[in-house]
């Protein structure tokens, strides 16, 4: 049961550190200079909220040799435990007229349904049987609710925007929204904890997030893609093939020096 | 940074939390303290800002009890350092202890601590209310809301409430971009947190 508990720690900072890691490959190539900033803010809590929490998984294995470090940097692809969704990358065109290799619709798009989950995850978890967990979350809620209100506000100005605009954003929304089914549909490790009462069930989210996600999309004036097809397994370790680039970049530098300090 | 695993076992004080007197408990380590600045926001203290919550004396030594702003604050183990720092040189040794819970709030900051915010040129925050429930995040994102007038950010520069948000993240993750429509001023302003 114990390790059920610290793979439910490692899902959850595994989800903040690939969408931190993801988000700040935007630093220096934000659309605008304050995009470019909300974007190296929003890594920046993400990164600490992982922080947080690979350091309770530290303090609950009490084996003297698991840190922060070793579980960010020295872990492998089928050892990741985040949602398929946060590892993709920014894409490539959706539309005939976006080129290059970032989108910012996606980036949007992912943020907005990613944070719709977790201020309502977050909120639920205030009350885990864990106590560390229930702190981690009500520090986490607070920068989460900044996360959703930036991405929701593009997403309404992208959405009921330009005619190519609104074709970018709806074309973001439908390529991410498959993606969101592995939020809701439980894993073996996410019904332990659930049993302890230290976990939450995402199911019994799942309305309020639809209609978080369905009053943005409306106001936004884009249209709900239906969420079927296959059924990502990230949480399970079992990953796309983007992950194994986000890490080898993220990793190389303290693999290249191990224990390095400055 | 060191975090406590059991925030259980340490009560923190809620609240804005007064310049202590000198027939108060540990008052020489807390006055001491009141010169370790923010070190982002220079102007105001730790104990001001609400950071600093707790000094006292364990089994293993004396011990100041901080708590983070924003969870990846990367001031954090500067702050941890310059407390450090500030005591060894009256020759007090204390260790710093970083706990997380009850979580930081602007609200912990103190009225000394808004207007001297203000006066360096950072619009105070408002009272928090984030933080209790999910259901206000719904409000948050609407720009009717921001056009409430118990949502207005005064300029600090010259008064007007004719301001307007320019991007929800700053220079720091507790700040917010905004300009003046009267004096046409840039400036922060601290968020609710």
């Amino acid at each position: 049961m114990a390790a059920y508990f610290q793979d439910y720690l490692l899902h959850l900072a595994d989800n903040a550190v690939i969408l931190g890691q993801r988000n700040a490959q935007w630093c220096g190539h934000g659309p605008v200079i304050e995009e470019d900033l909300a974007l190296a803010n929003n890594s920046l809590d993400l990164i600490g909220q992982a922080r947080l929490l690979y350091q309770h998984v530290a303090t609950v294995r009490k084996d003297g040799k698991t840190s922060e470090d070793l579980l960010a940097y020295f872990r492998d692809v089928p050892d990741f435990k985040n949602y398929t969704l946060l590892e993709l990358p920014h894409s490539t065109a959706l539309t005939p007229t976006s080129s290059g290799d970032r989108d910012y619709a996606v980036t949007i798009g992912r943020n907005f349904l990613y944070s719709a989950l977790m201020v309502l995850v977050w909120d639920a978890l205030k009350s885990s049987a864990d106590a560390q967990l229930a702190a981690i979350a009500s520090k986490s809620l607070k920068e989460t609710q900044y996360h959703l209100r930036h991405a929701r506000d593009w997403l309404v100005r992208l959405g009921d925007g330009t005619d190519e605009s609104h074709a970018r954003m709806q074309a973001a929304i439908n390529h991410l929204m498959p993606y969101t089914q592995e939020f809701f549909t439980p894993s073996v490790m996410e019904t332990a904890v659930v049993k302890t009462g230290m976990g939450v069930d995402n199911r019994t989210l799942q309305a309020d997030w639809n209609t978080l996600v369905d009053e943005a999309l409306v106001q936004a004036t884009l249209k709900r893609p239906a969420a079927g097809g296959f059924v990502t397994t990230g949480k399970t370790g079992i990953h796309s093939e983007h992950l194994g680039f986000v890490l080898a970049e993220m990793q190389s530098l303290a693999r290249a020096h191990p224990e390095a300090v400055w | 940074m060191q975090v406590d695993a059991t925030p259980s076992l340490l009560r923190l004080p809620d609240g804005p939390i007064a310049k202590k007197q000198p027939n108060e408990p540990f008052y020489a380590i807390w006055n001491l303290l009141e010169s370790v600045a923010d070190p982002e926001i220079p102007v105001v203290n730790l104990r001001e800002m609400g950071i600093l919550r707790v000094v006292r004396q364990t089994a293993t030594g004396l011990e100041v009890v901080i708590t983070p702003t924003y969870s990846g604050c990367p001031a954090m183990s500067q702050m941890e350092d310059d407390v450090v720092n500030a005591l060894s040189q009256a020759g007090v040794a204390a260790r710093v202890l970083t706990q997380i819970a009850p979580a930081w709030s602007t609200d912990w900051m103190t009225a000394e601590g808004r207007e001297k915010l203000r006066a360096y040129g950072i619009a105070p925050p408002h009272p928090s209310g984030c933080g209790t429930a999910a259901a206000n995040v719904i409000q948050f994102a609407s720009k009717k809301v921001a056009a409430d007038a118990t949502m207005t950010v005064l300029c600090p520069q010259c008064g007007s409430e004719n301001t307007t948000e320019t991007s929800h993240f700053g220079s720091t993750a507790c700040k917010a971009l905004y300009r003046c429509l009267s004096c046409l001023e840039p400036f922060d302003y601290f968020k609710p947190y």
